[in-house]
């Protein structure tokens, strides 16, 4: 059990930020590293990238889009309420050395988990520039606590809305060009990413990604969150969930996170005629 | 010998969920005894003085005694005698491969069906479970012979962490509690209980049993935490300076695969994601419970023990048209449970034997099918020896003397498939080894002693993280020595701190 001790909506209409009190996990965890959270008696496991750890207040940080059943029944819960479970630290730490220039690319609310990414990146004695895209203005999350840690931050808006107009991997590109980089680190959905080591190859930058697959228990029993990396079998739960991004098989990843799409689906629209809400917008 | 008694060859048998219906649910196959059934089967004990039965239960559990005790009606009496070995006879009595243990062992077997010993332990834990007297726990205290537990040991009892509730962690936390220390159990899953629970199904073990276990373990004062991972939360490190003691049960761990072509199609598991999704999260009752599962129409299920029969099982009850087994070896090899593969017949299971999977094709980035080739059995490698003749409850997995398979040529055909699950076996999980320094390793399984002693000082193992994967029973066995071996440990400590 673990009380969520704060709750913000931090953009309209269904992004929302959880500080959960989990003194032990907040002890332990590392930038990079996840938990898996399990609302009620009958709900699933869903794993969260950590989005703030604070070992002196005791709590760790989830931003949340509510995106299916799971999400949006979470979004019902205040501060002063319970999760049943939370387990964790789960995942290895984002390796964090001084590389030089760091470059952190978050795509959507993907930025998150980089804020605290970064920051142990900065601490190392790199210099930190961030990119920043979503295809609205209103998209766009987390940009001061990226300025609060990040020498330069470019944000980049698909429509124009917010800064440069164009996708990440254009803002990222000129970046690139103007002042190159030692390491790009990736987060975000996994087209996103992909683009993201496409247009890294091309100069040459070693890309790290952090990836999120569907997944059970999270500590290498159930093999669910299997991905091809450079030709083997890895476990994003035990191996992961950062990888060499030049390394993954994208396709088989895109492919096996849509698996139960339809039954996400089902759930979700159940979910919400048993509250009321509208179906299917 | 006992007096002369009529031979009565044949097992009184169980009453059992009809195959047609029970293809559909998820309730228990095996109905067990009613008293008289059981008074009736016990009697068929021969009672012999040099208890070979005994010998083949890698826990020792009295059998003649328990039996005699119902064969008089004395079930109170004959609950007793097995609880004085097995801390989980209702779980034993289901899932134990008797026949290669203590029914194996049993003199009548020699010429007609050995006494069912697993049946009969069924019923005492049953029949217990159904009466209005809580489980039966043994006081704390004075110890069972030969573990030095003389009395004098009072007030040198010690703080245990046990890693891992499964059949291995539970037993030992009961042994410990039960000669009065404190024992922490740390679960990595939000539910404890380990293979008994995620990996075994509802329809062997109903989940009911398992609660009741956990439940008596916890009345016995021994504290369970959740969602707590040892590796990641707790460095091993940290439970030996908080603790006197830790013993390591965190099972075997990672599926394995086979490294055929098209194992990232979608619809191909791991057994233990199958398993995991039905029992541990009741993807069975999707959308009720959030867990989804696919099970497409025609499924294969790959491997030939009891994991790839729970798993062939369970997508009969989840609704697939066809199950299919593929296994590289004959019938006579399958290691499972011959209950196991008697009830998957009987449920419609199909079996492709002498087959290997070479290839899993796809469409659309779906499993289609399994390309397989077919086998021809060799004889055994002679210089390995008997299997029969090593301790009982030993991996099944390696069993010398078996007969190779060799590939047959030409022999190349395809089963459609939607849907194909891997049931090849475990390998061990690195997530606790790794975060434990000095701690020796084999092929990542913790080196353990007989007793459980490992290269650390106050750290124990046993169980699948010791063996690789291996029975209920074999776990429990290892669990019950190292809570001794734990015992003793830490006694001779506290007598040296008190003399320093």
């Amino acid at each position: 059990m673990a009380e969520i001790v704060e709750k913000k909506l931090i953009r309209h209409p269904d992004v929302f930020y959880y500080r959960l009190y989990a003194p032990l996990i907040a002890a332990k965890a590392k930038p990079g590293q996840f938990v898996i959270i399990r609302i009620h008696e009958k709900g699933e496991r869903i794993p969260l990238s950590l989005a703030d750890i604070d070992p002196a207040r005791g709590t760790i940080s989830l931003i949340v889009m509510c995106v299916g059943k799971t999400t949006s029944e979470l979004a019902t819960l205040n501060a002063g309420d319970h999760i049943k479970d939370v387990c964790g630290p789960l995942g290895n730490p984002t390796h964090i050395e001084n590389f030089g220039k760091v470059v952190l690319a978050g795509g959507g609310f993907g930025v998150a988990p980089l804020y605290p990414i970064g920051r142990a990146f900065r601490a190392a004695g790199n210099r930190v520039a961030t990119v920043m895209g979503a295809r609205n203005k209103n998209l766009l999350i987390y940009e001061s606590e990226m300025q609060s840690i990040s020498h330069r931050v470019i944000v980049s808006t698909d429509d124009g809305s917010a800064g440069l107009k164009g996708v990440i991997t254009d803002a990222l590109g000129a970046w690139l060009e103007e002042d190159g980089a030692d390491l790009v680190m990736a987060v975000g959905p996994a087209p996103m990413m992909e683009a993201v080591c496409r247009k890294t190859a091309s100069f040459g930058v070693k890309t790290i990604v952090s990836l999120n697959a569907v997944m059970i228990d999270g500590t290498g029993m159930c093999g669910g969150c299997r991905v091809g990396v450079g030709g083997k079998i890895r476990f994003v739960c035990m191996d992961g969930p950062d990888f060499d991004g030049s390394l993954v098989d994208w396709d088989a990843l895109k492919r096996r996170q849509a698996m139960y799409r339809s039954e996400e689906k089902e759930s979700f629209e159940a979910w919400k005629k048993r509250h009321g809400l509208e179906v299917g917008d | 010998m006992p007096p002369k008694k009529k031979l009565i060859p044949k097992k009184v048998p169980a009453r059992e969920q009809d195959p047609g219906k029970r293809r559909l649910n998820f309730e228990e196959v095996s109905l067990g005894y009613e008293p008289e059934e059981a008074m009736r089967e016990a009697g068929r004990c021969l009672g012999c003085r040099n208890r070979p039965c005994v010998s083949g239960c890698p826990v020792g559990v009295p059998i003649p005694d328990f039996v005699a005790a119902i064969a008089k009606g004395d079930f109170e009496g004959a609950y007793g005698a097995i609880r004085s070995a097995n801390m989980l006879p209702a779980v034993c009595g289901r899932v134990c491969p008797q026949e290669s243990q203590c029914e194996g062992a049993c003199t009548l077997g020699k010429k007609h069906e050995a006494l069912a010993i697993g049946r009969l332990e069924r019923f005492c834990a049953d029949w217990r479970m159904r009466q209005p007297l809580k489980p039966l726990c043994l006081p704390p205290g004075p110890v069972a012979s030969g573990t030095g537990g003389n009395g004098k040991g009072a007030g040198r009892r010690g703080k245990v962490a046990v890693v891992g509730s499964g059949p291995s962690g539970i037993t030992c936390a009961y042994e410990l509690a039960r000669l009065g220390h404190k024992v922490t159990v740390f679960e990595a899953l939000h539910e404890p209980g380990g293979v008994l629970f995620y990996g075994i199904p509802e329809f062997r073990l109903p989940k009911k049993i398992v609660a009741a276990e956990i439940e008596t373990l916890i009345e016995m004062g021994v504290e369970i935490k959740r969602n707590a991972v040892v590796g990641k939360l707790f460095g091993l490190g940290e439970l030996t300076e908080k603790f006197d003691a830790a013993f390591v049960a965190t099972g075997a761990g990672l599926p394995r695969f086979m490294g055929i072509p098209g194992e990232d199609f979608n619809g191909v598991f791991s057994a233990n994601e199958f398993l995991t999704r039905t029992n541990l999260m009741r993807a069975y009752r999707f959308p009720e419970y959030d867990t989804p599962i696919k099970t497409g129409r025609r499924v294969v299920v790959i491997g030939g023990g009891n994991v790839a029969m729970d798993s062939a099982r369970t997508a009969i009850r989840l609704g697939a048209e066809s199950v299919t087994l593929v296994y590289r070896r004959g019938e006579e090899e399958l290691p499972a449970r011959a209950e196991e593969v008697r009830h998957a017949k009987e449920e419609g299971l199909l079996f492709e034997l002498c087959t290997l999977p070479v290839e899993i094709t796809g469409e659309d980035g779906w499993a289609s099918g399994l390309k397989c080739i077919r086998m021809e059995l060799c004889e055994p490698d002679l210089t390995a020896t008997d299997g029969r003749s090593s301790a009982a409850g030993k991996p099944s997995a390696g069993k010398p003397g078996r007969k190779i398979p060799k590939p047959i040529e030409g022999s190349g055909f395809t089963i459609g498939a939607d849907t194909v699950i891997v049931a090849i076996g475990t390998s061990a999980n690195p997530l606790l080894t790794r975060s434990a320094q000095g701690l020796r390793l084999h092929r990542g399984y913790i080196e353990a002693d007989e007793t459980g002693t490992t290269s650390l000082k106050g750290v124990f193992a046993g169980g699948d993280i010791v063996t690789g994967s291996a029975t209920v029973i074999s776990a429990m066995g290892a669990g019950r020595k190292a809570a001794h071996t734990i015992h003793e440990y830490i006694v001779s400590q506290k007598n040296v701190s008190q003399k320093s």
